[in-house]
């Protein structure tokens, strides 16, 4: 127990690091449906943004990380398919949390980290709804 | 060089999802469902990752980012600090927030972990991401229309 939730701090303090990175250096906020949006729709002259270079990056850790974090942490890769997730529900949430993060400006990371972090009321209200709304869900689903 | 960094904080924060088990849905539905208290099954370790997270975030803004951005100094490597100009409360962020929350909390996946599972090259990892743009496009499509029934400056 006492591992795990070291480790679970140990990430929080890198994801946090990492969203201090972008900020400190670039300027921007390390809201992942926010650079998803911006790398899809941005309307800019350059083709790559610098959010398809985070993007980037987000997918090569999955790639380089998978096999140390299994043999060191036993941590193994998700893979959505054996978990037993009915298509029509995986698709539902998917949809609902691309929408959801469009019309509300933004997703744990924008709002729960970024946003909170700046002490944004906007942001404050929205993680607390996102978050009242998920325990709903997650314990009448579950 | 502002492209590396880029590249370098989004690899550090697919560390961070992974090592703290946001990445892994099974974790955060754990930490959601909180009938677990009851059982002793809830997992409270991702109160863990967002502390940890702020705890250097909030430091880091307050110390160093509002001061520069107080005597007009830009980031590192730009001359402004691109931060959201939005500051109301409004139905939109609340309904979003809401959609939001049920949608992650039927299968505990947020955009972040969505993209760094996307390495798994699994084909259901590649239809959340295809239809979470979907869903994306539409709120788009949403805010667009909304913009344009309200009268008064609306940022796009």
């Amino acid at each position: 127990m006492f591992s795990s939730l070291a480790i679970a701090l140990c990430g929080g303090l890198l994801i946090g690091l990492a969203a201090s990175l972008l900020l400190v250096v670039n300027g921007r906020i390390a809201g992942i449906s926010g650079i998803i949006s911006g790398a899809l729709w941005r309307r800019g002259t350059d083709l790559f943004g610098w959010q398809f270079y985070f993007l980037a990056g987000l997918l090569l850790s999955g790639l380089l990380l998978a096999e140390p974090l299994k043999a060191w942490l036993a941590i193994e890769p998700v893979v959505l398919s054996e978990r037993g997730i009915a298509a029509p529900t995986l698709l539902l949430s998917a949809l609902l949390v691309g929408l959801g993060c469009s019309l509300g400006n933004g997703c744990t990371s924008g709002h729960g980290i970024c946003g909170i972090g700046r002490l944004s009321p906007r942001s404050i209200a929205a993680t607390l709804v996102f978050m009242l709304v998920g325990v709903i869900a997650a314990v009448l689903l579950n | 060089m502002r492209n590396l960094f880029a590249l370098l904080s989004g690899l550090l924060f697919g560390a961070g999802l992974l090592l703290s088990g946001l990445a892994d849905p099974a974790k955060v539905l754990a930490f959601l469902d909180i009938s677990g208290v009851v059982n002793g099954h809830w997992d409270p370790s991702l109160m863990l990752v967002m502390g940890g997270a702020l705890g250097v975030y909030l430091p880091v803004f307050l110390l160093w980012v509002k001061p520069r951005m107080a005597r007009n100094q830009g980031p590192v490597l730009d001359s402004q600090y691109h931060l959201p100009s939005k500051t109301r409360i409004d139905g939109p962020l609340i309904v979003g927030a809401a959609l939001f929350g049920l949608g992650w909390g039927m299968l505990g996946i947020c955009p972040g972990p969505a993209v760094v599972n996307l390495a798994s090259l699994d084909p259901m990892a590649l239809a959340f991401m295809a239809t979470m743009v979907l869903g994306a496009y539409l709120g788009r499509l949403i805010s667009r229309m909304i913009a344009r029934r309200l009268p008064g400056p609306v940022e796009a």
